[in-house]
């Protein structure tokens, strides 16, 4: 199997200095913000590739370099063979980039309130002048809901229906690829289920391909079929579900698997993680991770260790083995 | 799939433009707002008996055949010592009826005024949104204009466009060009307001994801601007837009109470106050009292309209 | 005293609207004991959180309490209005809200808003206000009290902002803490944190915490007992392990059963149809019936079904069930 999405090297570098003026007053120089840094990564077609990570970990920023919101600042992506930076030919690119869609997080947000779901729906392919006859009303019995919503306007329904609608707008335009940034973090747990399920469902049903972005390991755990862990814009870990959850490697993984709370753990006395995630702007030398790394050596402090596999995972560590 | 299927309230049938408007918490906070009904009637009684002068005006003031200068000087209600002839409002010292001058001048108030309030929308909604979309030096140059404007008071500026464009005019267009470089000189002094507002509200809005997902299917900037962030960003529009038309309209009355404005052939109600005035001493109060009534109820009631307006679409000010 | 330390009994808040009055809390009753976490678990527009406003006096008006009572230390306080009630809840109610922010004064340093709640409440000199403000920061996990004392709110990470807030609901030792939230708005890593933190001051101080969340796991871990909240009301009450491992209402049921786990993959989860209904139209008889898998006709003629001798609101707890 081929990979659909090949990630080499990818970066993003924000600029968060202050404007001109204050910073000739506060002398003081530019800053920048490193949110992704040198992440590579496959994604085979047909499969949920999971991106997970704290705040700041950069995984909404891959998620929106890949669909082209933003534009990588170092690397380049790669879907169905075609750099999407660098091919000069813009009917390639455009037929790449209309397989790819997106779900967001809020669904609150993500829906225009002063639109009919039929025109929110169709606009994807409204925009390319397809055929739109009939099209909303058909992809909204697909994801649950009533051929007649079609006329209502978003304000109507809850945030599961909205998020269902969303997902209907992304379908709309036939596409193989789509990125989900936290589709459920906004939502109910039993409304969650229901998405998640349809979800699958439907990637069964259209041969689609997901990167699923989330700060939440269960959903993670339920979903993916390979998972990559973020930290402070870095890839630290990948593996399958199984051997991640089991033998994590990667000191920040473990962190993060013991901290999370769970539905059975009750009383349970975790040792509490230490620290917090230091600021991007001036990460740590090194491995980002040594400040609360409790293994931490001296060679974590000085050389920032580069992803190599281990046995089913790939793991950014000098010490794990 | 069928276990999907999620329930929705209310199914029954798409509901109409009007049946939403109906329905909505804008129309039922209008019906509990006696303010806002007696001021939109009065703006409606008004605005109508401007459109419909020609049929209201029992004479036209502006032919000069229906005038008769015995008529001059007639107090309201009373018949005239040398013709009989009665009028509602009396007559001014050419013998033409207060009441139709005001209906007509009206005319001229109201369109100078919304005239002025359109282009000041347009131009600032436009400002605004490219400004606020496109952010950069585009955002910093444009809003750098809009304060520099604010700093002068709008009534100034205008009279200085007013001054320039005049200048430009050859005089035999002058009373012609009189009207719309009024429009064009309160216009210009007014688009900074709408610049501002639909830069805040397109900042807010171009956050949003309904925004992404349009980007990302290829949308061009003008029709993210103007098909999905335009329509989010009209509630505010529409309050200062009302409450400018009050603005407008008293701009347009001191300018041409100044004597800068709406020419004698053309007087709108500030340039019938201006005659007016003169008659004040001596005794022929009617002439400036009616249309300065006129100008009062217009102003105050278009004012009070934006002011529930502002209430009834920004719920959390209340 | 040995009484409990917060007492709820038939609370309901009503919001007249036009499309007339609806009851985001119905008749709901729970005690919380000394030293006791006692989780209020539910979805949104359940009710959970204008519980918890209405027994710190902060319902939004027109929301008010229409109905019930609520005792704390064996004084009724639903009936103060204004300074009493503004008394009451500095020094008897501590409260720590979803997002730090909205809890501190970002333009005083965090030493004076805690030593200006402590000479509030607490008859101390200002140097014994002060010596305290820097043992609750020191308590609540501050690295460098005696200095951090000088610092603004935005200078904190959200963590140690929420570590602020805590230290700051509990300067003035009240008897009972509402947590809303407290760590939805927090990474995973520092979540856990907290979690420990409100654990560790409610064994040590014998504090009561209501702590409100929409999180299974965060209740799962500290809460010594949950009341689950559907529609307003009270689904479930009892003790969080056997609540949560042998649940006796469906809704209870439906929800840990759709809670995807993270020891186990499951392949499907499981779903509760349709979605919460909303509080304009209630469903007749037991709110959850258009949702249950185990419903009745007597569900939906019945009206809606209180806490019986089970632990559930349900016409048909599940223990019953078993039994047959």
């Amino acid at each position: 199997m081929t990979a659909y999405v090949t990630v080499k090297g990818l970066s993003r570098v924000f600029d968060v200095s202050k404007p001109w003026l204050n910073r000739v007053l506060e002398r003081r120089g530019k800053a920048f913000l490193t949110a992704v840094s040198e992440v590579d990564l496959d994604i085979e077609e047909r499969t949920t590739y999971a991106l997970v990570g704290e705040s700041g970990s950069g995984k909404s920023t891959i998620g929106r370099m890949l669909v082209g919101l933003l534009r990588p600042t170092g690397g380049e992506v790669e879907v169905e063979g075609v750099n999407l930076d660098r091919e000069t030919d813009r009917a390639k690119v455009a037929k790449v980039r209309g397989d790819i869609q997106m779900i967001f997080q809020d669904p609150y947000a993500s829906l225009n309130p002063r639109w009919r779901v039929r025109d929110i729906i169709v606009e994807p392919v409204a925009v390319k002048s397809g055929d739109t006859e009939g099209l909303a009303e058909r992809l909204l019995e697909q994801v649950g809901l009533h051929a007649a919503d079609a006329g209502k306007f978003p304000h109507e329904f809850s945030g599961g229906q909205r998020q269902r609608i969303c997902i209907a707008r992304a379908l709309a335009s036939e596409p193989r690829l789509i990125v989900c940034d936290e589709p459920t973090s906004a939502l109910d747990v039993s409304v969650q289920a229901q998405v998640l399920n349809l979800m699958s469902d439907l990637k069964e049903e259209f041969g689609l391909t997901y990167l699923l972005i989330t700060h939440d390991l269960t959903v993670v755990r339920h979903m993916a079929d390979r998972i990559g862990v973020l930290y402070l814009g870095r890839l630290v870990e990948e593996a399958d579900p199984t051997t991640l959850f089991e033998t994590p490697k990667h000191p920040y993984t473990q962190m993060l698997l013991n901290a999370a709370p769970r539905i059975d753990g009750f009383g349970r006395e975790v040792d509490p993680p230490q620290g917090e995630i230091p600021d991007p702007i001036n990460p740590p030398p090194g491995c980002a991770f040594h400040p609360r790394c409790p293994i931490a050596r001296d060679i974590c402090r000085q050389e920032r260790p580069r992803i190599r596999p281990l046995g089913a995972t790939r793991v950014a560590c000098h010490l794990a083995e | 799939m069928a276990e999907l299927r999620v329930e929705t309230v209310e199914r029954a049938v798409e509901k109409g433009n009007w049946q939403r408007f109906r329905e909505s918490d804008f129309f039922y906070s209008f019906k509990r707002s006696p303010v806002a009904i007696v001021s939109f009637a009065v703006v409606c009684i008004l605005v109508l008996s401007a459109v419909f002068a020609p049929l209201i005006a029992p004479t036209n003031p502006f032919d000069p055949a229906s005038l008769n200068l015995m008529n001059g000087f007639t107090p309201p209600m009373e018949p005239n010592a040398f013709t009989g002839e009665s009028f509602f409002m009396g007559t001014d010292d050419q013998g033409r009826d207060v009441f139709s001058t005001i209906l007509y001048g009206m005319r001229i108030s109201l369109f100078v005024g919304a005239a002025a309030v359109l282009f000041a929308m347009t131009l600032g909604i436009v400002l605004g949104l490219v400004s606020g979309y496109f952010g950069g030096w585009t955002e910093t140059i444009i809003m750098r204009i809009a304060d520099v404007q604010l700093t002068f008071p709008s009534i100034l500026v205008a009279m200085l466009i007013f001054g320039i464009a005049k200048g430009f005019t050859p005089v035999e267009y002058r009373d012609q060009m009189a009207i719309w470089v009024l429009i064009l000189a309160i216009g210009l002094s007014d688009w900074v307001q709408f610049a501002r507002v639909v830069r805040g509200a397109t900042l807010v809005e171009k956050r949003k994801e309904y925004v992404a997902a349009a980007r990302l299917i290829g949308r061009s900037p003008w029709a993210i601007m103007v098909k999905h962030i335009l329509p989010n960003a009209l509630s505010p529009v529409l309050v200062i837009a009302t409450i400018s038309l009050a603005l407008a309209i008293i701009a347009e009355a001191t300018l041409s109470f100044l004597g800068v404005g709406a020419p004698p052939t053309q007087p709108s109600l500030g340039t019938l106050i201006r005659i007016g005035q003169g008659f004040l001493f001596s005794g022929e109060w009617w002439i400036l009292f009616f249309p300065a009534c006129t100008l009062l109820a217009l102003a105050l009631s278009v004012n009070l309209l934006g002011d529930w307006l502002r209430d009834a679409l920004n719920p959390r000010l209340r | 005293m040995t009484g409990p330390v917060l007492s709820i009994r038939d609370l309901s808040v009503e919001i007249p609207t036009r499309a007339g009055v609806v009851k985001p809390v119905d008749g709901v009753s729970y005690d919380i004991g000394r030293g006791e976490i006692l989780g209020v678990v539910g979805e949104s527009g359940a009710g959970k959180s204008m519980a918890g406003n209405a027994v710190i006096g902060l319902l939004n008006p027109p929301a008010h309490i229409s109905a019930g009572e609520i005792w704390l230390e064996g004084a009724r306080i639903d009936p103060l209005q204004g300074e009493a009630m503004r008394r009451l809840r500095g020094k008897e109610i501590g409260m720590v809200f979803q997002d730090p922010l909205t809890s501190l004064n970002p333009l005083l340093k965090i030493g004076d808003q805690l030593t200006e709640t402590i000479l509030t409440h607490l008859p101390v000199s200002r140097e014994e206000a002060e010596r305290r403000a820097i043992a609750a920061l020191d308590e609540v996990g501050i690295p460098g009290a005696a200095q951090r004392i000088d610092s603004y709110p935005h200078e904190f990470s959200g963590g140690m902002r929420q570590r602020v807030v805590i230290a700051l609901a509990l300067c003035a030792e009240p008897s009972l803490i509402i947590a809303d939230e407290p760590t939805t708005a927090l990474d995973v890593s520092v979540q856990a944190q907290i979690i420990a933190l409100l654990r560790r001051l409610c064994r040590d101080r014998g504090t009561a915490v209501m702590l409100i969340t929409h999180d299974m796991g965060v209740i799962a871990e500290a809460a010594d007992r949950v009341a689950v909240m559907y529609a307003g009301r009270l689904a479930e009450l009892g003790p969080v392990r056997e609540v949560l491992t042998r649940p006796q209402h469906p809704y209870t049921d439906g929800l840990m059963a759709s809670t995807p786990l993270a020891s186990q993959a499951r392949n499907r989860l499981h779903q509760i149809p349709g979605s919460m209904p909303r509080l304009t139209d209630l469903p007749d008889g037991c709110a959850f019936h258009p949702r249950c898998p185990l419903v009745q006709a007597q569900c939906r003629q019945n009206p809606h079904p209180n806490i019986g001798k089970g632990r559930a609101a349900c016409w048909f707890p599940l223990i019953e069930r078993a039994a047959e």
